[in-house]
C-alpha cells in the first residue's frame, strides 16, 4: 500500500488552484502509486462475466502502474460502439455532451478539486475528457476541425486518463446542483465507467463487493451461517448493555416487514452499533419483522459498474420479500442504497413485486407512507420520526448528553432524494446538543465523504483525504466553535470513510449512525438500568470527560 | 491563443461583406441569399437537434434534488416544492425559475482557501448570474425589437418594449438600455474567461468565438443606429420584399448594415451546431425537468431488460444448505439425510 504521511498543514500548503501552463490535452497523466485503486481480481471478473453477460470483459492480471494494460485488440471499436449505444439509450448523456457552455460554475464545487487543485478534477473538465472524444467521433464540426473545437482522437492515453479521473469522482452530484443546465457529471462518470468495464478496466474495491453481493447476498461475502453468528454476537452485546435479550428473526416467513440494511452495518465499527440500534428499536415497538441473509445488502455497488448490474442486485429485495411473504420493506441507513431505491428501483424492478405487497403502513401509528406507495419501501429515518411524533418511543435524551452532535448529509439521500429534515428531527429528539455545520456545506450543498462510489479503499488514501478537505474543514469549524465531538450520518459508507477523514482533519470527533443515538436514548420495557452506551463505554467516564 | 484565433476569425468575417458589397457589389447575395440560407439552416438545425434529444428515451428519473422531498407527513416537514418538486405544476415552476431567473446560477459560490488559518470558505458569488442575466435579457429584448422589421403593423407589446427600453431618453436617436447592457454583459463574460485562470484553462475556440461574434453584431448594430444612422425604412423594404420572394435590394443602404446582417447570418448558421444550443437543451435536462416522484409513481423504461433476474434464492440455498441447516436457519429444502438424522 502506498504510504501516506503528509501532515494536514503540508497537504493544505500543497494545494494550488493555478492551472499548469500546458493545456490540458497535452498535460501527461500521473500514474504514481497511490493515485489509483487496485484492479479487479481475474476470478471476480470471470464470475461476473458469467453472471451478467455483456457488462464485463477481459479478466487478467494487470496494474494501472504498468505501461501495457493488456487491452483487447479491438478496444477502440468497443468504446466507440458502447458510447454510441449509450448516447441512444440515455437522453441525459446526449444532452450533457451537447449543452455545456464551460461557464465553470461547477469548477470549484467538487471536493476533489478543492482538495487537490488538479484542474482535471473540475467537473467541467472531467466531463470534457469524455466530451472531447464525443466531438471527434460523433459531431461533424469535431470531425472536420478537430482540436480547434476541443475534439481529440481516442488513444490509449485518453482511456487511461478516463480511468484516473472517473475513479476520482464519487458520483456525489454536487456539481449538478450548481450547473445552470443541471449537467450531472455523475451521470457522465457512470457512462464512462460502463465503457471502461467493457474493456476490462475496473477496480477491485468495486468488483469484489459486486461479485460477493451477487453470490452471498452482501458485499462482504458473509455467508448465511456467519451472518447469523454475527447477529447473535450483537444480541449478546445488547443483553450486556440492557439486560434484555431482543430478537432478530432471519429468513423467516410470514412477517409483515422485511428489514434490509447495508451489510457494512453488520461488519464493523461503528456500523454495528447502528445495527444494534435498529434491533433495539424494533423490540421497543414490537415490530413484526424479519431480516434475510439472502437479501442481506441494501447498498448497491452495481450502481458503480452498470445499470444492468445494479438492476440484478437490487432485484433480490423484491424477490425475497415475495418468498418470505412480507408486505413492505423497511430500509436501513445507507446512501447509495437510497439513490437506487428512490431513482431506479421501481422503474427497473417494480414488476417483480408480489401481489402480497402493500403501500407501507406503520403498524404502530397507523401512518400510511403514501410517498412510498410505488416502491413499497420506507426509510428508517422516516419510520422513526413517525414513531417519535406519535409519542411511541420512551426516550431519555440525557443519556446522550455527553454528545455534542452535528449531522452530515450523505450525498445520495440529500441530492437524489431530498431527505434532509427527517433525520434531523430524529436527532434533535434524542440528543440535546445539536449544531449545524456552515450553511454552504450541509443539506443539498453537502460535501462528500470522498469515499463514495467504491472509492473507500486505503491505497488511495491521499486522494480520499484531499477530497475530504471540505467536509473535514467544516467539521473542524464546529468542533472548535461548539465543541462538537460526534458527527452523525445515515450512510454506511460514510460511517466507514468519515473515520479516517475526521481523524485527519478534525481529530477527536467520532462518527455515529443515527440509530445508535436513538437506541442510546431509548428505554426498553423491562431493561435494567443502563450504565454504558452501545459501545460499552461507561456513562460515568463519558460524562466526566465531557465536564473537563 | 483560443481567444486570439476567435478574434481574428471574426475580423475576417467582417471583411467578407465589406469587400463583397463595397467592391464587388454583391448586394443581393449578401442582402438576401446568405441571410435566408442562414435562417433555413438555423431553423432546420434547431429542430433536428431538439428532435434528436427528444426522441432519446429518459429511462430513469434522475432529478437533482435541491431541498426537502415531499414528506410522508406534510405537517411535520415542509417540502421545498420548487427545488424538489413531486408534481407536474411544481416541476413547471422549477423550470420556469430556471429558464427565466437562472436559479441554479444564482446559487453560485466561490471558494477561498486560507491556509494560514486553516479555513476553506465559500462566499456567495452572484456576478456571473448578474451579467448573464444582463446579456440574455438584453439579447432577448433586442431580438424582439427587431420584429418590427418583419411585421407590417407593429404589435402593442413590441411598442411597449421599445418604449421601456428607451425610457432613459438619452440622445438622438434615443439610446436603448439593452444596447448598453448587452455590451456590458458580453464584455464581462469575455473578461471573466480571460482573467480567471481556471476558466481560461477550460475555454475553447467554441467559447470565445460566439462572444466575439456577438460583440461584432452588437457593435455593428450600434454603429448603424447611432453613427451611420442607416435608413430603416429601406431596410424594412428589403426585409418585406424578401419575405414576398422579390429579390430586390433598395439602394442607399449603408455598408455597415451588410456587415451586421452577415454576422447575424453566421450566428444563425452556427447556432444549431454549437454550445449555443443550451437555449434548447435547458428545457430537456433530465436532472431539472422531472419530478422527484419515483417512489410514488411507476415510470417505464422502454428498454428495461426483464430477462435480467437476480441470482435466485434456490441457487443460494444450494450453495449454503449444509451450513445454513447447522446454524438453524429456515430452509426450503433440507439437506440430504437431515430428516433421517432428525428422526434418529
Ligand atoms: S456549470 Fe454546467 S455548463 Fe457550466 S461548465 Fe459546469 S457543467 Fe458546463
Ligand atoms: S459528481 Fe461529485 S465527485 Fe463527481 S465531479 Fe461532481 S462534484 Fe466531483
Amino acid at each position: 500500500m502506498a504510504k501516506f504521511s503528509k501532515k494536514p498543514i503540508e497537504l493544505l500548503q500543497s494545494i494550488d488552484y493555478t492551472p499548469p501552463r500546458t493545456d490540458w490535452m497535452s498535460t501527461p497523466n500521473n500514474f504514481a502509486d497511490g493515485r489509483w485503486a487496485y484492479p479487479g481480481k481475474p476470478e471476480k471478473i470471470e464470475y461476473l462475466m458469467h453472471e451478467m453477460p455483456g457488462n464485463f470483459a477481459n479478466p487478467r492480471e494487470w496494474s494501472p502502474g504498468d505501461v501495457d494494460w493488456k487491452l483487447p485488440s479491438n478496444w477502440k471499436e468497443i468504446v466507440h460502439e458502447g458510447f454510441k449505444e449509450r448516447l441512444n439509450k440515455y437522453r441525459s448523456l446526449k444532452v450533457f455532451m451537447d449543452v455545456c457552455v464551460r461557464c465553470g460554475a461547477c469548477a470549484d464545487k467538487c471536493h476533489f478539486f478543492i482538495g487537490s487543485g488538479d484542474p482535471k478534477n473540475m467537473p467541467v473538465l472531467r466531463a470534457e475528457l469524455m466530451r472531447s472524444v464525443y466531438r471527434k467521433d460523433f459531431t461533424l464540426a469535431g470531425k472536420i476541425l478537430g482540436k480547434l473545437t476541443g475534439a481529440r482522437v481516442m488513444e490509449e492515453d485518453v482511456l487511461k486518463e478516463w480511468f484516473l479521473y472517473f475513479y476520482q469522482c464519487t458520483e456525489c452530484r454536487r456539481c449538478s446542483l450548481f450547473c445552470p443546465y443541471g449537467i450531472d457529471t455523475a451521470e457522465v462518470t457512470m457512462m464512462a465507467r460502463e465503457l471502461l468495464h467493457l474493456c476490462g478496466i475496473n477496480i477491485n474495491w468495486i468488483m469484489e463487493p459486486v461479485a460477493n453481493c451477487n453470490r452471498t447476498g452482501n458485499h462482504l461475502g458473509i455467508q448465511p451461517h456467519a451472518f447469523k453468528d454475527i447477529v447473535d454476537f450483537m444480541l449478546d452485546d445488547i443483553e450486556t448493555i440492557t439486560g434484555k435479550r431482543v430478537k432478530c428473526p432471519l429468513n423467516e416467513k410470514g412477517h409483515e416487514v422485511i428489514f434490509i440494511t447495508p451489510s457494512g452495518d453488520v461488519f464493523a465499527d461503528p456500523g454495528i452499533y447502528t445495527f444494534m440500534g435498529y434491533l433495539m428499536l424494533f423490540d421497543a415497538i414490537g415490530l413484526d419483522f424479519t431480516m434475510s441473509t439472502y437479501a442481506s445488502e441494501g447498498g448497491n455497488f452495481g450502481l458503480f459498474t452498470s445499470a444492468d448490474m445494479m438492476k440484478k442486485l437490487n432485484a433480490k429485495m423484491y424477490a425475497e420479500a415475495n418468498r418470505l411473504g412480507a408486505k413492505w420493506i423497511l430500509g436501513g441507513e445507507c446512501g447509495h442504497m437510497w439513490r437506487v431505491i428512490n431513482q431506479y428501483m421501481d422503474t427497473m424492478n417494480g414488476y417483480l413485486q408480489g401481489p402480497q405487497m402493500r403501500t407501507p403502513v406503520n403498524p404502530i401509528t397507523g401512518t400510511v407512507f403514501n410517498n412510498a406507495k410505488q416502491t413499497k419501501m420506507v426509510h428508517i429515518a422516516e419510520f422513526t420520526a413517525d414513531l417519535i411524533k406519535h409519542g411511541k418511543l420512551n426516550l431519555d435524551k440525557t443519556r446522550n448528553d455527553y454528545i455534542r452532535a452535528t449531522f452530515h448529509d450523505s450525498c445520495n439521500p440529500a441530492r437524489a432524494m431530498g431527505m434532509l429534515d427527517e433525520p434531523r428531527y430524529v436527532l434533535k429528539n434524542v440528543c440535546n446538543h445539536f449544531y449545524e455545520m456552515p450553511e454552504n456545506t450541509i443539506r443539498e450543498q453537502t460535501f462528500c465523504c470522498a469515499g463514495g462510489s467504491g472509492l473507500n479503499t486505503d491505497e488511495i488514501m491521499e486522494i480520499r483525504l484531499r477530497g475530504g478537505l471540505p467536509r473535514g474543514n467544516a467539521l473542524r469549524y464546529v468542533q472548535e466553535k461548539h465543541g462538537v465531538n460526534t458527527m452523525a450520518c445515515v450512510c454506511a459508507i460514510d460511517r466507514a470513510t468519515l473515520i479516517p477523514l475526521a481523524d485527519y482533519w478534525a481529530p477527536g470527533v467520532r462518527i455515529s449512525g443515527l440509530h445508535e443515538m436513538v437506541a442510546n436514548a431509548l428505554i426498553l420495557d423491562g431493561e435494567s438500568e443502563r450504565t454504558m452506551n452501545l459501545r460499552q463505554e461507561e456513562f460515568e467516564e463519558l460524562f466526566a470527560q465531557e465536564e473537563e | 491563443m483560443n481567444a486570439l484565433y476567435s478574434l481574428v476569425f471574426v475580423f475576417a468575417l467582417v471583411l467578407i461583406p465589406l469587400i463583397g458589397v463595397g467592391a464587388a457589389k454583391l448586394n443581393v447575395f449578401f442582402g438576401i441569399c446568405i441571410p435566408s440560407t442562414a435562417l433555413l439552416v438555423f431553423v432546420a438545425g434547431f429542430v433536428c437537434k431538439v428532435y434528436g434529444w427528444a426522441r432519446r428515451p429518459v429511462p430513469f428519473r434522475i432529478p437533482t434534488t435541491g431541498g426537502q422531498q415531499e414528506p410522508y407527513d406534510p405537517t411535520l416537514f415542509k417540502q421545498n416544492k420548487w427545488d424538489n418538486p413531486s408534481t407536474g405544476p411544481q416541476t413547471f415552476m422549477r423550470m420556469l425559475l430556471e429558464v427565466l431567473c437562472f436559479r441554479s446560477l444564482f446559487r453560485n459560490t466561490s471558494l477561498k482557501l486560507d491556509v494560514k488559518n486553516n479555513v476553506v470558505a465559500y462566499a456567495s458569488a452572484k456576478w456571473l448570474w448578474l451579467f448573464a442575466i444582463f446579456f440574455h435579457y438584453s439579447f432577448f429584448i433586442i431580438v424582439a425589437r427587431h420584429m418590427r422589421l418583419f411585421l407590417a403593423s407593429v404589435p402593442m407589446p413590441i411598442e411597449w418594449l421599445e418604449f421601456g427600453d428607451g425610457i432613459m431618453q438619452i440622445g438622438v436617436p434615443r439610446m436603448y438600455m439593452s444596447d448598453v447592457l448587452i455590451l456590458v454583459g458580453l464584455l464581462f463574460l469575455l473578461g471573466r474567461r480571460l482573467a480567471d485562470a481556471k476558466i481560461r484553462y477550460i475555454s475553447l475556440v467554441n467559447d470565445f468565438f460566439p462572444l466575439f461574434l456577438l460583440l461584432g453584431i452588437s457593435l455593428s448594430g450600434i454603429y448603424m443606429r447611432y453613427f451611420a444612422k442607416v435608413d430603416v425604412m429601406a431596410i424594412k423594404e428589403l426585409v418585406v420584399s424578401a419575405l414576398q420572394f422579390q429579390f430586390k435590394v433598395p439602394a442607399g443602404i449603408d455598408n455597415s448594415f451588410f456587415v451586421h446582417l452577415f454576422l447575424v447570418s453566421v450566428l444563425l448558421a452556427y447556432f444549431p451546431f454549437s454550445k449555443l444550443m443550451h437555449l434548447g437543451g435547458v428545457f430537456l435536462s433530465p436532472t431539472r425537468n422531472l419530478p422527484n416522484d419515483t417512489r410514488m409513481k411507476h415510470h417505464e423504461n422502454p428498454w428495461n431488460d426483464k430477462g435480467i433476474m437476480p441470482h435466485s434464492y434456490e441457487h443460494y440455498e444450494d450453495d449454503f444448505r449444509e451450513p445454513m441447516y447447522e446454524a438453524g436457519l429456515p430452509l426450503e429444502k433440507l439437506p440430504e439425510g437431515a430428516e433421517e438424522e432428525a428422526k434418529a
